[in-house]
């Protein structure tokens, strides 16, 4: 057989599963979110917008991605200069700080409702220390701002090892003798930081937030558990149209927003982290 | 004023013992040549007096200040690294100001260093590429460029023109001597090239197995070896050894000659002598012809003297072929000895 047809040969598969199982509904979901039956319409994006979630669901959502992404950079890089350092126990390290990643979302956003809600370790222990009288009603609608920060907290907890994850690997690859060199010419370990592992990490910094943004815009599961529907997200908002009010347009045109958005933040990654031509070892 | 000490330095990792008690001192502005086989802890010594790697034991001294405790930014050195270490991230131009910049140097004074080192390593045209844009050789130059750039009292080099291909490695060299006689700096270079050592050095440091075995002059590590390691590894073909028996009052049976040799020694040496140190006469050594390899102006020699392997680089105008019986004749001043349980060099009195 012909070498070079070989590998196409071989991706055909996946390929086919992902046009008849990703890309055909995709394009499906294309279509209705533009079309009723007088054919193409922008009658679901108008409804959409003028549903009054909308845009709460949307800033909520942007926001609690603007919080939790670039916390979880920041804590992420810190670990991973600690974990990347390290000379034994590496491995055991990163196992224990992966192990909420094995958990589902909204298994992440019950153990913090058991945390968080009226009968729950904070309140029973807040009772116990005799800092409040009777148990305290942390999540309730009427205090947005704490049901806001429990789902960064658990997003944070839920998710940040995987930033991590990558960035230790991407660390893993830069060679000493850049280190080396940096200190020779002058540089201390916060010089180093800056001048050598953060440009050098460049690659595996993209990856970890393009991949990151994309699943903090679809947060819901943690938001449910911990909020209910006191505090509107996008991707409650499509679930919303498509089984609540049984209105596949709305949820379609909701969910092109969203891809909108991923893609957008996409673009803005590879664009600020992107490597000047020649710039590679 | 940057003169280099090092006292009494060794170094361990884990049981495997790399250097042992190192004691070395390189003149302010002198140029430093480590030489040695690979795994001999040249690498080793460069990075401990760099700061890099600590020692277990010792002291490191540079220009008159105890170095040892410092990290490396504060011990007044730059370094060429055998792979360069040029950051692929940073242009040309900001690969040599690192250091600069490092140290806060105004901006008009940075582009002007950077431009005169760029000139003098003949780079000017590339600094505004990256290193990803750039040949081997020309990395090399930027390396060498950013060392400079610092106008540092000390560089110390790891065997920087071993990733160069032969020819190249040849320009890079004279270039690099001539740069480094223009500055003011104190040079460690590390190689394994004996010829780059010679036509380098001001002085040599010969390392065997973790020891400097002697540090001289080059003629003076070529002539007077001071132990049997030097003879055998520097040279072209290396020097000869052929086992001599006393015969008393200082004359000694070497393959079945008599020689003078050193008056207050044991009853066992050996003798030594380089290949071109010979000629053919009669009343020599008995050389049974193996190979005959013509080298344009003389011709390498190699023959059975007393059942070892003998060399000789003889004149290309003597007949000579396989399996001829030669009698080779030794110039007496270039006759050395050496003892054979301490492998050190013995002197003929004098
Ligand atoms: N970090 C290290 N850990 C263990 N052994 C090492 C280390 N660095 C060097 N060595 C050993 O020390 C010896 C000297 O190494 P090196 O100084 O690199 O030699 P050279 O530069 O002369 O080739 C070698 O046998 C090498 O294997
Ligand atoms: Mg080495």
């Amino acid at each position: 057989m012909n070498n070079k047809s070989l590998p196409y040969l071989l991706l055909l598969p996946a390929t086919l599963f992902l046009a008849v199982f990703f890309v055909y509904p995709f394009a499906q979901i294309a279509v209705q979110a533009f079309t009723a039956e007088q054919g193409f319409t922008l009658q679901h994006f108008d409804k959409m917008a003028t549903n009054w979630k909308f845009w709460p669901s949307f800033w909520n959502t942007i926001i609690l991605a603007a919080i939790v992404v670039p916390l979880q950079l920041v804590m992420a890089l810190a670990m991973a200069s600690i974990v990347a350092k390290l000379k034994t126990g590496r491995n055991s390290i990163l196992y224990v700080f992966t192990i909420p990643l094995g958990l589902s979302d909204l298994a992440a956003g019950i153990i913090w409702l058991a945390i968080f809600e009226q009968s729950g370790f904070l309140s029973s222990m807040l009772v116990g220390l005799g800092v409040v009288d009777r148990p305290v009603l942390f999540l309730g609608y009427q205090n947005l701002w704490v049901i806001f920060i429990a789902v960064i907290l658990a997003e944070l907890w839920r998710a940040t090892a995987i930033v991590m994850v990558i960035l230790v690997s991407g660390m893993g690859l830069i060679p000493k003798e850049y280190y080396e060199a940096a200190e020779v010419f002058g540089a201390g370990p916060w010089k180093r930081f800056l001048k050598v592992t953060l440009p050098m990490l460049r690659p595996s910094l993209q990856t970890a937030l393009i991949l990151r943004t994309i699943a903090a815009f679809e947060v819901f599961a943690v938001v449910v558990a911990l909020g209910g529907t006191s505090l509107p997200v996008l991707v409650g908002q499509t679930y919303d149209w498509q089984f609540n009010l049984r209105d596949s347009g709305g949820a379609a045109a909701t969910a092109l927003v969203i891809l909108a958005i991923s893609i957008a933040a996409t673009l803005v990654f590879l664009r600020l982290l992107r490597t000047p031509r020649g710039a590679t070892p | 004023m940057a003169e280099i000490v090092v006292k009494n330095v060794a170094k361990s990792f884990g049981a495997f013992q790399a250097l042992h008690s190192i004691d070395l001192t390189i003149a302010d502005q002198e140029f430093m040549v480590l030489l040695g086989a690979s795994g001999c802890g040249k690498t080793t010594l460069l990075r401990i007096i760099a700061g890099l790697e600590s020692p277990s034991q010792g002291e490191v001294w540079i220009g008159g200040r105890r170095v040892d405790q410092l990290p490396p930014r504060q011990r007044g050195i730059s370094m060429v690294f055998q792979n360069y270490a040029v950051f692929p991230h940073l242009t040309v131009f900001e690969n040599i100001a690192f250091g600069l910049r490092m140290k806060k140097l105004p901006q008009a004074e940075v582009r002007d260093r950077v431009e005169r080192t760029a000139e003098l390593m003949h780079i000017e045209q590339l600094l505004q590429r990256y290193s990803g844009q750039l040949s081997g050789g020309q990395r090399q130059r930027v390396a060498v460029a950013r060392a400079l750039a610092m106008e540092p009292d000390v560089i110390l080099m790891d065997e920087p023109l071993s990733n160069l291909d032969a020819l190249l490695r040849l320009e890079m060299r004279a270039e690099l001597k001539g740069v480094l006689a223009g500055s003011k700096t104190t040079t460690i270079y590390v190689t394994h090239d004996q010829v780059e050592a010679m036509s380098l050095a001001d002085r040599i440091s010969v390392m065997n197995g973790g020891r400097i075995v002697q540090a001289a002059s080059p003629v003076e590590v070529y002539r007077n070896p001071a132990a049997r390691f030097v003879g055998s590894f520097i040279g072209n073909p290396p020097m000869n050894f052929i086992a001599a028996t006393s015969d008393g009052d200082g004359r000694y049976r070497v393959a079945g000659l008599d020689l003078d040799g050193p008056a207050a020694a044991g009853p066992r040496l050996e003798f030594a002598i380089r290949p071109e140190d010979m000629t053919v006469a009669p009343g020599g050594l008995r050389a049974a012809v193996r190979v005959v390899e013509p080298l344009g102006a003389h011709t390498l020699v190699t023959c059975e003297v007393d059942g070892a392997v003998f060399r000789a680089v003889l004149d290309s105008d003597l007949r000579i072929a396989p399996g001829d019986e030669l009698s080779l004749v030794p110039k007496p001043d270039r006759i050395r000895w050496f003892d054979p349980e301490t492998s050190s060099a013995v002197p003929v009195a004098s």
